[in-house]
């Protein structure tokens, strides 16, 4: 599974959105609600257990939590820096 | 406190209301009145009332009539100022024949006719039938402290104080869930009025009344909030003056409601400044022993004993207290739904149940509680995150942003500030809307909304373009934008939360539940209008919430309850429902069947919910604030939906209780 897809698979279980709602890879997952401001706490979890990455603090920032593909970028971008 | 019911024929083709009907609503509200029942049936119209009895505990019965049978009366709640009432019409000419609040109830709407619901200090829900003019009146308090719903079917109107009531008087009315209420709940936290959970039942708003002959229905408010326009004072003395007035309107309010009641008056205990110092006043009211009441957590996070302790002990009372765990609530929580009859997004309401069922086993029947002063006197952390999200609009640049927030929600274990960068985009967001309406309540409304994507195909389908808050915001008062912004915020805190959840699912309904009446002297008519006149700094001083009340709680109330940071009443959510103790309803409820069955929720999406709650539960992290709201709305419709529509319970047996207790009053007027 590419990174995006294991991102979004995370989303849309954890957050429990049904089939009905088409959410986008770009979709602001802020401003639609489905992550809130404790939502943000479970996906970093997320990304450092499955990831084996660290976040800091500074990098929990709407730039890098804000939609499916934001997370999936982050994600890569601190993996190839890890490597 | 009792319980009301009645049904009237509209016209000649409808039946006419049957005796049977009449004892099937008495039988559904037996639990508000235990004490005494009664019917009328008078030809088009037939009234139905059970009765706990509070005052004049030997006359009072009802239905009640005047002297010439004209006029038929029910009632259930309060007029607290029927003495100073009987006494005006005394002296305009009328005569009584007994001590009973109910008489002067009709006596008042005899002369004054509408006009007298304006002059009730009290908590009341009424309905009066004239024959002479076949007009039926329902009217109710001003801030909606006793419920009354409404049912036009078949060419019929059954009006009753709980809606179970309407339900087992006719079983033909249709039963459904009303999708815009789910909507409204899952924005609001709460239906709003005249809307209720259910299609075909409407809910009288509070300080309305409704009038209704065959030809025409007519409604309006004879009281609604107001508040003085910004920059033109309607207080004219200093904060100390404030202080002085406020503790002696509160004082009065609270001593006329320990002594105008023949039994015992109680009080409840939260540990918190409100019911501390409304009990303290009650303490100084009497000379008799007095009894307070208090819930406590075994969860520390919840837990308030030692300050409830501490109250008790200082004023010397007969302290009761009962302990409440998480697989109480879960056990009670479908009696709690069966009684408040809406969705609920809070488990609240759980530990209230239990406790009033504490206070009957303690031979109370009436208590007294601080409800209201949160509205009345700003004490809501809403109020305070408006303010200094307003500030931030105001001062974009400011550093204080994330310091400001950390100092209104410092008791969160689960903290929405715990990130500073994410707070502020959450708490940051659309300032550009800082002096439109709503803004205050704009981000719990943003937060619980998107819960809505829980709900089945056929759900969005049947809301469709319905629009919760725009409809709010067509019903503003045209005044609403000349008042301080505290003030507008507290106007939609009353209107979305006050009567719609507070004072029913966590009041009325766990109190009457046991029997139990409920006063509040913070809604005291003289009280509120006293609030509403204060400068909004009187009430939030910078961020310090409740300020005049702290000081008048100064010296009377133990300084450490005064001083401590404020705890809303919170009760453990849904760790309770899950677990292998998890109690078989649950599984029930959230089983794919039922919930097709019920059609508001998609039940693969409710599943993930529910693995995932259990999966962070059996881990041992906590549950956020939206998966905890999420999983109780799911439960709390799904029992409604079982509890009233789809195991549709017979009507309950007509209690047949044929003693000196119930009175049967026949088509002409007459007591058999």
């Amino acid at each position: 599974m590419t990174t995006i897809d294991a991102v979004r698979s995370f989303i849309l279980t954890n957050f429990y959105v049904p089939e009905t709602i088409a959410l986008a890879d770009d979709m602001s997952l802020l401003e639609l609600g489905i992550v809130d401001s404790t939502g943000v706490l479970e996906v970093t979890a997320f990304l450092e257990s499955e990831y084996g990455i660290e976040i800091s603090d500074d990098e929990i920032v709407p730039a890098n939590m804000d939609s499916i593909r934001a997370i999936a970028a982050f994600v890569e971008t601190k993996t190839a820096r890890a490597a | 406190m009792c319980g009301i019911g009645g049904i009237v024929a509209l016209h000649g083709d409808a039946n006419a209301p049957a005796r049977p009907q009449l004892l099937r609503m008495t039988s559904a509200l037996r639990h508000r009145g235990p004490d005494q029942s009664g019917i009328a049936t008078l030809g088009r119209a037939g009234l139905a009332h059970t009765r706990l009895s509070i005052i004049d505990l030997a006359g009072g019965r009802q239905p009640y009539t005047n002297d010439d049978s004209s006029m038929w009366l029910v009632y259930n709640g309060e007029v607290f100022n029927y003495i100073e009432l009987r006494e005006e019409l005394r002296g305009l000419g009328r005569r009584f024949r007994s001590e009973s609040d109910t008489e002067v109830v009709l006596r008042a709407y005899e002369h004054w006719g509408e006009a007298a619901f304006e002059r009730f200090n009290g908590q009341f829900a009424i309905g009066i039938w004239d024959r002479n003019k076949e007009k039926l009146v329902l009217a109710r308090d001003r801030l909606g402290v006793r419920p009354l719903y409404i049912c036009e079917h078949a060419g019929r109107i059954t009006f009753a104080s709980e809606i179970k009531a309407i339900f087992a008087a006719d079983p033909s009315i249709p039963r459904a869930l009303d999708p815009i209420a789910i909507d409204q709940t899952f924005t609001f936290w709460s239906v709003l009025a005249p809307r209720t959970a259910f299609a075909k039942v409407e809910e009288l708003q509070p300080g309305h009344v409704r009038s209704i002959t065959p030809h025409r229905t007519r409604e309006r408010a004879f009281w609604a909030p107001s508040h003085p326009r910004e920059g033109a004072p309607a207080y004219a003395g200093s904060i100390e003056e404030a202080t002085e007035e406020v503790r002696a309107e509160l004082a009065r309010a609270t001593s006329l409601r320990m002594l105008r009641a023949d039994v015992p008056v109680g009080a409840y205990v939260s540990g918190g400044l409100d019911s501390s110092l409304i009990a303290t006043l009650a303490r100084r009211a009497t000379n008799s022993r007095f009894s307070t009441f208090s819930v406590r957590f075994d969860d520390p996070e919840y837990d308030e004993t030692r300050y409830q302790r501490l109250v008790a002990s200082e004023l010397g009372t007969e302290h009761h207290e009962i302990v409440v765990r998480g697989d109480d609530i879960a056990r009670v929580f479908p009696d709690v739904v069966e009684h408040a009859e809406r969705p609920l997004l809070r488990t609240a309401p759980a530990p209230l149940l239990l406790l009033s069922r504490l206070v009957r086993d303690s031979g109370i029947k009436v208590v007294l509680t601080g409800e209201g002063a949160d509205e009345m006197f700003a004490g809501y952390d809403l109020f305070r995150e408006a303010k200094v999200r307003r500030f931030w609009a105001r001062h974009p640049g400011s550093r204080l942003r994330p310091r400001l927030l950390q100092r209104i929600y410092p008791y969160l274990s689960r903290s929405p500030v715990a990130q500073a960068a994410m707070a502020q985009e959450f708490f940051g967001r659309r300032l550009e809307r800082a002096r439109l309406p709503g803004f205050g309540h704009e981000p719990r409304w943003r937060t619980t909304t998107p819960l809505k994507r829980l709900f089945a195909r056929s759900m969005h389908a049947a809301v469709g373009t319905y629009d919760s808050i725009g409809e709010l915001m067509a019903q503003l008062p045209p005044e609403h934008s000349a008042w301080s912004s505290l003030a507008q915020d507290q106007w939609f805190e009353v209107r979305t939360l006050l009567s719609a959840y507070l004072l029913s699912a966590q009041g009325d309904r766990m109190l009457m539940a046991s029997s139990v009446e409920g006063r509040f002297p913070f809604l005291d008519a003289r009280v509120v209008e006293l609030a509403n006149r204060l400068p909004a700094s009187f009430k939030l001083r910078v961020l310090d919430e409740k300020h005049v009340l702290k000081r008048a709680s100064a010296g009377l109330v133990p300084e450490a309850v005064i001083a401590r940071t404020k705890q809303p009443y919170r009760a453990p959510d849904a760790e309770s429902f899950l677990g292998p103790g998890a109690p078989d309803w649950v599984h029930d409820a959230l089983r794919e069947r039922t919930l097709t069955a019920a059609g508001v929720f998609d039940p693969r999406a409710v599943a993930q919910l529910h693995a995932k709650c259990t999966r962070q539960l059996a881990s041992g992290t906590p549950l956020s604030n939206s998966d905890n709201m999420a999983l109780v709305g799911v439960l709390s419709t799904q029992l409604l939906h079982q509890t009233f529509i789809d195991q549709r319970r017979e009507p309950p047996a007509i209690d047949g209780r044929d003693d000196a207790r119930s009175t049967i009053v026949t088509t002409n007027g007459e007591s058999p």
